[in-house]
């Protein structure tokens, strides 16, 4: 009689639906998987240590690099760590405009998320309809910050700098002749504000799009109803925050139960699942773009009649504007000792948790009174997720793994650091 | 959250007494330090009595206090040579033989019911340092363990799978501890000769850009540090 074996298998690091560098030992009795194993750390770059050899400031970059799909938000985490510790208070206009990229990087980070997840199992069309609108929201941070990617424009006190006026327009080119380029461009005439408005005005009907093509879709609802269950004890025991707990059934949302900045003010919904399996999640994430839209209108609306100051007028903080520097003369002592020293935070420690669109994300920052942090830890939401991965996928088929982890929404930049 | 923070942290030492050392509130969290021979007991009340039941380990690290204060560029004395200049080596700490390592381990708790936060340090002695582990109390605690235990080497016990998690397969040493250089031990390359990757010591070395600076600065105080 054959001896009957288990079949270990190996699943990454290249391989296109394991988003990133994820390597998974998979011991397989046949079709159904017995146990899994992620391998992590192919991404490492040890961010908390060089944070600490980097005066403040020259870390928020970092913070870009870590969850590479919602930028800002993990720099809201930093910055609002550093904020705490000074004890500093941004003006209530950057208070407004963290909270509206707070919740443009939402829906940025959701629509990567629906695309590739679909795309991972089976739906090709609705990933060109997601970067059909993440295109729109890239060029929001164009404008805002000069990149479309790593923004870096969060910092201690506000943020960098105001709303222009102005949005870059498209140029013709070999692929765009002058007619096309016109229609690109139409709603580019104003300012960034009226682009973000006319943007909250068709985003609604490009959700229902996404809702069309896979809500009640036959196949959609094959591959994520009843796959990767997981009860509301079980994702409080793993440490499941944001989509990935509300999807399980509790209504937990940092933007609710620990306003900051002015979610306060904010009207919106939470919304929750009952089954938490994979489609649950999804509904969930399709709502919470809804809800996102919905803030960034009534931030729009109170941006567009309050005018003021975005960062503090603290030149101790803060470097004074270039034209001040130029004819200055403390102006440029303070450029000077910003650049090359940065600023000394007082001794003590600090937990700023943020609701990131993947779950919590917080900074724990200790500093001694240095110029630099003493230890900056990160704690990532997809850390926590990804170590669930064994008990999500038990039992379940090869095929459904990819599910899994499309539907925990992994990105390794945050999970590796 | 309806109770305040004091009323909170006396409740704690109410419950606790004698087993937390410090009981510290600054920028609105509570901190309390106890020692690893409670850290069980204590977190299992933690979680389970309704009181507190902080449902949720939202994090947990390791930390190396064994540089904590020290600077690399002196601003405060001059010496007949004027201030000192330029620093060529971060604060790299190397320990002498026997000497008692510095490492506390914090954890982050989040209750959902009471809509709190809490965070606890626990500085273990021995060296290498050992501590209990958490994970039959909080699940999400394995792999913020393995963690710990790869960036700091602390030893888990009970523990089931303390592997390395984050660092090379074969990797030698702990790289967040404050010995540790910045820019490692070893690089690998490939070496056409052998027609592999091997390893080999590090080449670059390390440049201190921006030295560090402790500076007394009133204007941040915020009072309740």
């Amino acid at each position: 009689m054959p001896e009957i074996r288990n079949m270990t298998m190996n699943f990454g690091p290249q391989h296109p639906a394991a988003h990133g560098v994820l390597r998974l030992v998979l011991e397989m009795d046949g079709e159904v998987i017995e146990r899994a194993d992620p391998h992590i750390g192919l991404l490492h770059r040890a961010t908390e240590k060089l944070a600490e050899s980097k005066p403040y400031n020259q870390s928020i970059g970092y913070m870009d690099r870590l969850d590479y799909v919602s930028m800002m938000c993990n720099e809201h985490a930093y910055v609002r760590a550093i904020e705490m510790l000074l004890g500093v208070t941004p003006p209530l206009r950057a208070q407004y405009i963290r909270v509206m990229y707070s919740e443009i990087t939402r829906i940025l980070n959701h629509l990567l998320w629906l695309a590739s997840h679909g795309l991972d199992i089976g739906a090709m069309t609705i990933f060109l309809y997601c970067f059909r609108e993440r295109e729109d929201l890239m060029d929001c941070y164009e404008a805002v910050s000069g990149t479309r990617m790593h923004a870096t424009y969060f910092r201690p006190g506000g943020v960098y700098r105001d709303l222009p006026e102005s949005m870059p327009h498209y140029q013709p080119s070999k692929w765009h002749n002058a007619e096309e380029v016109r229609k690109l461009n139409e709603n580019r005439q104003g300012s960034l504000l009226d682009f973000i408005e006319s943007f909250t005005d068709r985003f609604p009907v490009a959700v229902d799009e996404y809702e069309t093509l896979l809500t009640d879709n036959r196949i959609w609802k094959q591959r994520t109803v009843g796959i990767g269950v997981v009860s509301p004890e079980r994702a409080l025991q793993l440490g499941f925050t944001g989509p990935m707990l509300r999807g399980s059934g509790i209504a937990w949302d940092l933007r609710k139960k620990q306003p900051y900045e002015v979610y306060g003010q904010m009207d919106f919904d939470i919304p929750i699942g009952t089954n938490g399996d994979c489609y649950d999640r999804y509904v969930v994430r399709i709502e919470e773009m809804r809800q996102s839209n919905r803030i960034i209108k009534q931030c729009v609306d109170w941006l567009r009649k309050n005018p003021g100051p975005v960062i503090i007028d603290d030149h101790k903080l803060v470097p004074p504007s270039r034209v001040e520097m130029k004819d200055d003369m403390e102006s440029l002592i303070h450029h000077f000792k910003l650049f090359t020293e940065g600023y000394c935070v007082p001794e003590g420690e600090v937990y700023s948790a943020v609701e990131h669109p993947k779950g919590e994300f917080g900074i724990y920052l200790v500093s001694d009174g240095a110029n630099k942090p003493y230890r900056v830890k990160i704690r990532a939401a997809g850390f926590a997720h990804l170590s669930a991965m064994n008990e999500m996928v038990q039992g379940h088929m090869l095929a459904d793994v990819v599910a899994v982890i499309g539907t925990q929404d992994i990105v390794f930049g945050e999970i590796d650091r | 959250m309806t109770e305040s923070l004091e009323t909170f942290a006396s409740r704690l030492q109410g419950r606790f007494a004698d087993q937390i050392s410090v009981c510290k509130i600054a920028h609105g969290q509570v901190t309390i330090e106890i020692s690893p021979v409670n850290l069980i007991n204590i977190c299992q009340a933690l979680r389970d009595e309704p009181a507190f039941s902080f449902e949720q380990l939202s994090d947990l690290c390791g930390v190396d206090y064994s540089t904590y204060g020290q600077a690399e560029w002196e601003t405060q004395d001059t010496t007949s040579t004027g201030f000192s200049r330029g620093v060529y080596k971060g604060v790299f700490h190397k320990p002498e033989a026997g000497e008692k390592h510095n490492i506390a381990v914090v954890y982050h708790l989040l209750s959902l019911k009471h809509n709190r936060r809490l965070r606890l340090r626990c500085r273990p002695e021995s060296n290498p340092p050992r501590i209990s582990s958490v994970i039959n109390i909080w699940s999400s605690a394995n792999w913020y363990e393995r963690e710990a235990f790869d960036l700091f080497g602390i030893l888990f016990e009970g523990h089931p799978d303390l592997r390395r998690l984050l660092t090379d397969y074969g990797f030698v040493g702990h790289p967040f501890r404050k010995d540790f250089p910045l820019e490692g031990n070893v690089e690998v390359r490939y070496d056409p000769e052998k027609q592999r990757v091997v390893y080999q010591p590090v080449t670059i070395t390390n440049r201190v850009l921006v030295p560090k600076v402790i500076r007394e600065d009133n204007r941040f105080k915020t009072g309740d540090s």
